[in-house]
């Protein structure tokens, strides 16, 4: 039996410890993880919790990012409660097996610290590692500072390991901006936490050997598309209302209310920024501002940004006149992310806002509230013209000619 | 068999070995064992093989070199003693004729199509100017 840990009800921690002491107290059996830049704490937290006897679980080391989340994909297979981290890099090599763990049905969780893609290499944050993901099949979840890096992976423990889902999760939070700045996490006490995502339910195990199963089997064109499909339809129909029934649970248990989007200052809005991550909150603070001043400025994070919560997206912009989708990843050859999602998201609906699009804060580099003013003035000559007046593509923070394009 | 749709089977790349729950597996003949529908043991691949052995006991030896041998676990042998061929899943690589070291051998790759009494008929007889196989130099 695990240690339990006194903690106090606001502890100081980073992102990355507030992700490894929920990882603690959901106690994860298996954490196979090869560290790196900058996720390295939680993992390594994590170990230190197991040598230290507050887990009843085992810290597998591994040889390459490749591996750990194969690690990961067997203990789960095995009937374990699993979980590990990444960012960047190491995210990429392990891509193949993410598209495993998925079509597997294996409810892993993954910490994601988001960072940039090289070359050049880089280790401060973006979202080029996040986007990578959302074709994986993956539950993805996004934190915007460390307190949600804690609420949000119990929130993906429950919804991973519920029967009805059976979906890996990813929990996102901002490298370094997150996952290293220390602020005030309320916590829950380990027996509370570990109540609210429950006792760890197999589901065709492979240590159950009385039922023995192959897991991981190869399908041609006679079966393939009807598993994919099938865990598609998991994706689109099971996965957001468990998310809100599991934010509901999480309201009433600490008080901390989550949406399966976020907005601010939207009720009246008739400009939106919609971003991610960290830059949620700044935007917000630059909303305040506005509205001090009477422009009618709001904020739309993307808390769940797979599976895209389309509904909920398009009633949230309902009425806005002017929408800057904002995009921290270099989109290579296309719009940004976002913006591609968006539109796609209002062009069937009554909602005809000017959609325009910002590449931002590449490889870690600042969004600031100046930014922010910029991109809000823009919104504001778009309403009022009712047409765009910038390019739809405009990078912004960067050095030299504006960049700009369409 | 009529395949399922896309929301008719367990979820995940899962598939069950058995129906049922199942012990002692390993101390259960092949043929008791409570195979399902999914089991490649349920599933025959006698169309990948153009060539099939043929087993002819009256020369036998049961050495089990062939079952030994056989990377399909389709030689059927019981209590040591080689009681035929698998065609379910033999797939004709020919290595438990290889294998085989009696005089004549007592498998032999035969035409798919090729009758099986026929072939026993046509059988070559014992070569007399065999030579036991002398150890190779490297």
């Amino acid at each position: 039996m695990a240690d339990t840990m006194e903690l106090r009800d606001i502890e100081v921690w980073d992102g990355n410890m507030a992700a490894s002491q929920a990882l603690r107290q959901v106690q994860v059996d298996v954490v196979a993880a090869y560290p790196i830049t900058p996720s390295t704490p939680i993992v390594e937290n994590y170990g230190n919790f197991t040598a230290n006897g507050y887990v009843d679980g085992e810290f597998v080391m591994v040889e390459s990012e490749h591996a750990a989340m194969s690690g990961c994909i067997g203990a789960a297979a095995a009937g374990g409660r699993v979980a590990t981290a990444t960012s960047s890099q190491g995210f990429a090599l392990m891509v193949e097996t993410l598209y495993s763990a998925s079509g597997m049905r294996l409810p892993i969780i993954l910490n994601v610290v988001n960072r940039a893609l090289g070359a050049p290499l880089n280790v401060n944050g973006d979202h080029s590692d996040m986007y990578l993901g959302r074709d994986s099949g993956w539950i993805q979840l996004d934190a915007y500072n460390p307190q949600n890096a804690y609420d949000l992976n119990f929130i993906a423990f429950k919804v991973a390991e519920d029967h009805d889902v059976r979906l890996p999760a990813m929990v996102h939070q901002d490298g370094f901006m997150t996952s290293h700045t220390a602020q005030g996490v309320a916590t829950l006490t380990d027996e509370a936490a570990y109540n609210f995502v429950g006792e760890f339910k197999p589901m065709n195990d492979m240590l159950d050997l009385e039922h023995p199963v192959t897991h991981g089997v190869q399908t041609e064109e006679d079966w393939h598309f009807e598993h994919k499909a099938r865990q598609q339809h998991a994706l689109m129909t099971a996965v957001l209302p468990k998310i809100q029934a599991a934010f509901d649970e999480f309201e009433k248990l600490s008080g901390r209310k989550y949406n399966i989007v976020e907005t601010y200052n939207m009720e009246d809005a008739e400009l939106a920024v919609v971003c991610m991550g960290t830059s949620v909150e700044t935007a917000e603070e630059v909303s305040n501002e506005l509205r001090a001043k009477g422009i009618k400025a709001g904020v739309v994070g993307i808390r769940v940004f797979r599976p895209w919560p389309l509904e909920q997206i398009a009633a949230a912009l309902k009425g806005v006149k002017a929408v800057a989708a904002l995009d921290r990843s270099s989109p290579h050859g296309a719009m940004g992310t976002l913006y591609n999602e968006l539109a796609g998201t209002l062009i069937n609906t009554d909602t005809k806002a000017v959609l325009t699009n910002y590449i931002y804060g590449l490889g870690g580099r600042d969004l600031t509230k100046a930014h922010l003013v910029g991109i809000f003035e823009d919104l504001k000559a778009n309403m009022d013209a009712g047409k765009p007046t910038t390019p739809l593509q405009q990078y912004i923070g960067l050095r030299g000619p504006k960049l700009a394009f369409f | 068999m009529e395949k399922k749709g896309w929301d008719g089977f367990e979820i995940g790349a899962m598939l069950r070995s058995f129906d049922g729950a199942t012990r002692d597996i390993a101390t259960t003949l092949p043929e008791n064992r409570p195979y399902s529908q999914s089991n490649s043991f349920t599933a025959s691949v006698a169309d990948w093989r153009i060539e099939k052995p043929l087993f002819n006991k009256d020369y036998c030896i049961d050495c089990q070199f062939c079952w030994v041998y056989c990377p399909d676990m389709s030689i059927i042998s019981r209590d040591k003693k080689m009681v035929g061929v698998d065609y379910d899943h033999c797939k004709g690589c020919g290595i438990c004729v290889e294998v085989c070291p009696t005089n004549p051998k007592s498998l032999l790759m035969f035409p798919e199509q090729k009758d099986e009494d026929v072939a026993l008929a046509e059988w070559p007889q014992k070569d007399k100017n065999a030579k036991a196989e002398e150890p190779k130099e490297d």
